[in-house]
């Protein structure tokens, strides 16, 4: 019998919320039929950029404060083991539980036996990404556990028994008018006459949610930033149903991403000025709350904190898409991308949509993961969402390594290889010579024939019929720029210098002369 | 100055004019411009497209023609060929292993420009008009394409430059910076969504009431000025470095129906 010696094998991919079940393209073109949809998506999204760009401005030192952000997020990968043991010390030492969940599995297991523990079978909840990702509330409800959500967006979403499609924003898909009819539909009590005035509704929704904050005995959070060298949780909220959570319940369960650490209190400096004002526009934002262990007579009396790697380790292994970890969640990527603004969060088919998401859901779960490999190819590069990534993440560069994984892991498993590797392949040939591209390019004039009368092509076979659906190529040029070139300078007249040739072989000089096309 | 032209495959083989007036503006300013011949590509579109082994020969091929004492510096009429150069080059050669490309690559990138940004630094044209005789007497829009926004940082150099176009009434673009929704293979692999990224560009071009709208990239002007086509719409696309070539004596004829020629479809 052999014995294994070795390090344990890598990556643990993750589960749960974070696989599509359609391919993105699939997904996008339902997606991109709902006009109401793109309307919301659109003037949601225009309004958070308008915001962000502003606040941004205010400060002259925001590329040192992305810098430093991103520097510290870099230096919490590289020392990970290290910080958790230190993390896990401190938060046991001042009365808290420390639970680690490999996958979405285990973590949801964890949760529910804790609140099996306590006897109760409802809980409330702050909002969390952790916890969407595992699938918590859809588990603790197979387990006869109901979970409220507190946040109005998250409650919204819901009511309506739909999915978040924006990490900061979860009901950015709906109009206030969808809201109230939803209120009117499934919250019990609602009165009758409610309008679609934001201020009405948002007092419906407090007066529905505060009957629960008063009852909970247990509330489960996730948690913004974790402080290594104090054992501190901090999390970050606007509307206060937050803190209510944290500080009415009995019982406060956390579920928190591994990656979430940071190195010392001093380090959230950092993170609380990036945060706000890059998520929601705002120049700090309404509650912080931050709790350390146990406190006598205030506030929870038994805290548990679940640390779920599920696909975090995959993603830590992966030395070119490891800087997804650094994520703060704080959406200015997808608020500033032209393929989110247009097909929304339900695209992606995974907890983490936008430009983020097409990076982290695959590296989570592996690229070879069943219609998530489609994801990085969800993006035309145009970098906006690096431009906005508070904490410098290069999403541009990390998709395209990701459609190169996705391409390499596909070479010789294919009996017939696609159109597009074939396209590639050819293409890789032809551009690889000045030669051959020159004999391609001698075909130009079929390209005009194929045009025709109009000079336009407007149809297209295989892969590239979809340009044509809605574009039409223009008529290539009777010659192109290399024959006209050798033709200007081939023979220069006599009398005229000659021009040197240098180092360059076949190199031609142009002579000054006004050659009008 | 000896000024070496990458054309760019796109330009070479479908926008000849582009590269004509390219060299005519540097001409102009009294420079020489040679044309390495063993040119093709910058490999972009395999790099982007995920095909790094295919990209190899190709951004091997590029340094290889322009890896020489020949020239001073090179020039595209291209923000995202000129990037890829820069910043794919050393990053696919990388990817092979290959040191000695890398180096090479990245020797490459430190002297290739993009043309606004050759004109404004290093030629220190500050006024097209004055300075190239660039006439264009007709209501202009412009659309900053993303790779030499985001990429090269080109700021406000392409927008500069057609500013000082003698009679040029250069019109705001709404939601300029928005991606046009070419990408590349992106268009053909997620086409619906490419689609509707063009359908608002288009939108926001009409909205001007300019018939032309102006760019540095080539293949963003096609994706733009292709869906202009299909819309049936009157409103075409130029390249920056043609309009900047355009002059009182020699206006610029656009491609394909002659639309603005000799100011007789001006408004």
């Amino acid at each position: 019998m052999s014995t294994f010696l070795g390090m344990p094998a890598l990556p643990v991919y993750g589960t749960g919320n974070l696989h599509a079940s359609e391919s993105f393209p699939k997904a996008a073109h339902r997606e991109l039929g709902n006009a109401q949809l793109r309307a919301n998506l659109g003037h949601a999204t225009r309004t958070i950029r308008d915001k962000r760009l502003k606040m941004v401005a205010e400060l002259p030192d925001w590329e040192q404060l992305r810098d430093a952000g991103s520097a510290i997020k870099e230096s919490v990968m590289a020392r990970l083991p290290e910080l958790l043991e230190q993390f896990e010390e401190n938060f046991t030492a001042r009365g808290g539980v420390i639970h680690w969940a490999r996958d979405a599995g285990e973590a949801n297991a964890i949760v529910a036996g804790l609140i099996r523990d306590t006897g109760e079978t409802e809980v409330v909840k702050v909002k969390s990404m952790a916890t969407q990702e595992i699938g918590l509330n859809e588990y603790l409800e197979e387990q006869g556990i109901t979970a409220f959500e507190t946040d109005l967006a998250e409650l919204i979403v819901q009511l309506d028994h739909d999915k978040p499609s924006h990490i900061l924003v979860p009901a950015i898909h709906k109009n206030r008018t969808e809201i109230r009819d939803i209120f009117l539909r499934e919250m019990p009590g609602a009165d009758p006459q409610l309008t679609d005035d934001p201020a009405v509704l948002a007092m419906a929704a407090r007066s529905h949610l505060r009957r629960k904050f008063l009852t909970a005995k247990v509330a489960v959070s996730g948690a913004n930033f974790a402080l290594a060298d104090s054992g501190t949780l901090a999390v970050v909220e606007s509307e206060g149903n937050g803190r209510m959570c944290l500080t009415l319940p009995e019982t406060l369960i956390t579920v928190m991403g591994v990656e979430k650490l940071l190195p010392t209190w001093q380090d959230l400096e950092v993170f609380m000025q990036l945060l706000p004002r890059s998520s929601t526009g705002e120049r700090m934002n309404p509650y912080t709350s931050l709790w350390t262990g146990v406190t006598e007579g205030d506030g929870p009396q038994n805290m548990h904190l679940v640390l779920l790697d599920n696909g975090r380790s995959a993603a830590l292994a992966d030395e070119m898409g490891r800087s997804a970890l650094h994520c703060i969640r704080c959406s200015a990527c997808m608020n500033v991308c032209p393929v989110y603004e247009r097909t929304g969060g339900h695209a992606y088919g995974s907890t983490y949509p936008g430009p983020i998401g097409a990076i982290l859901s695959p590296l989570m779960t592996g690229i070879q993961a069943e219609e998530n490999n489609s994801l990085p190819y969800a993006s035309s590069l145009c970098g906006a969402c690096y431009d906005a990534c508070p904490v410098k993440i290069n999403i541009p560069d990390i998709l395209v390594h990701l459609r190169s994984v996705d391409v390499d892991s596909k070479r010789g498993t294919k009996k017939i290889p696609s159109q597009m590797d074939v396209g590639m392949k050819a293409a890789s040939w032809a551009f690889s010579s000045g030669k051959r591209l020159a004999l391609l390019e001698k075909g130009l004039p079929l390209g005009r024939l194929a045009a025709g009368p109009d000079k336009k092509i407007t149809k297209l076979p295989g892969i590239a019929a979809g340009w044509t659906q809605s574009r039409d190529i223009p008529a290539p040029p009777s010659q192109s720029f290399r024959d006209w070139w050798a033709k200007e300078h081939r023979a220069p007249d006599a009398g005229s210098a000659t021009p040197s040739q240098g180092g360059v072989s076949e190199n031609s000089v142009s002579q000054n002369k006004e050659d009008q096309p | 100055m000896r000024i070496a032209l990458f054309a760019t495959c796109i330009v070479d083989a479908m926008y000849p004019a582009t590269a004509r007036a390219t060299v005519k503006i540097l001409e102009r300013l009294g420079h020489e411009v040679v044309f390495p011949s063993d040119q093709a590509c910058c490999g972009q579109m395999h790099v982007n497209s995920g095909y790094l082994k295919e990209a190899v020969p190709v951004v091997a091929n590029h340094v290889a023609a322009f890896d020489t004492e020949d020239y001073d510096v090179a020039v595209a009429p291209s923000g995202s060929c000129v990037a890829s150069v820069k910043h794919q080059h050393p990053m696919v050669a990388r990817s092979c292993g290959d040191k000695t490309l890398e180096a090479r690559a990245a020797a490459v990138g430190a002297k290739t420009y993009e043309l606004s940004e050759l004109l404004v630094d290093v030629l220190g044209v500050t006024d097209a008009g004055a300075q190239l005789g660039s006439y264009f007497p007709h209501r202009v829009t412009y659309h900053p394409s993303c790779h030499g926004m985001r990429l090269l940082k080109l700021g406000d150099r392409q927008a500069r430059l057609l500013r000082s176009v003698t009679g040029i009434d250069l019109a705001d673009l709404p939601e300029a910076d928005q991606c046009c929704g070419f990408g590349g293979t992106f268009s053909m692999k997620n086409a619906d969504v490419s689609s509707a990224m063009l359908e608002d560009k288009t939108a926001n071009i009409t909205a001007t009431g300019a018939r032309l709208c102006a760019g540095g990239d080539a293949s963003c002007l096609m994706h733009i000025g292709g869906g202009l086509s299909r819309q049936g719409s009157d409103v075409t696309t130029l390249h920056l470095a043609e309009l900047l070539a355009s002059t009182k004596e020699a206006p610029v004829s656009v491609t394909g129906d002659v639309l603005l020629s000799t100011g007789k479809a001006a408004r």
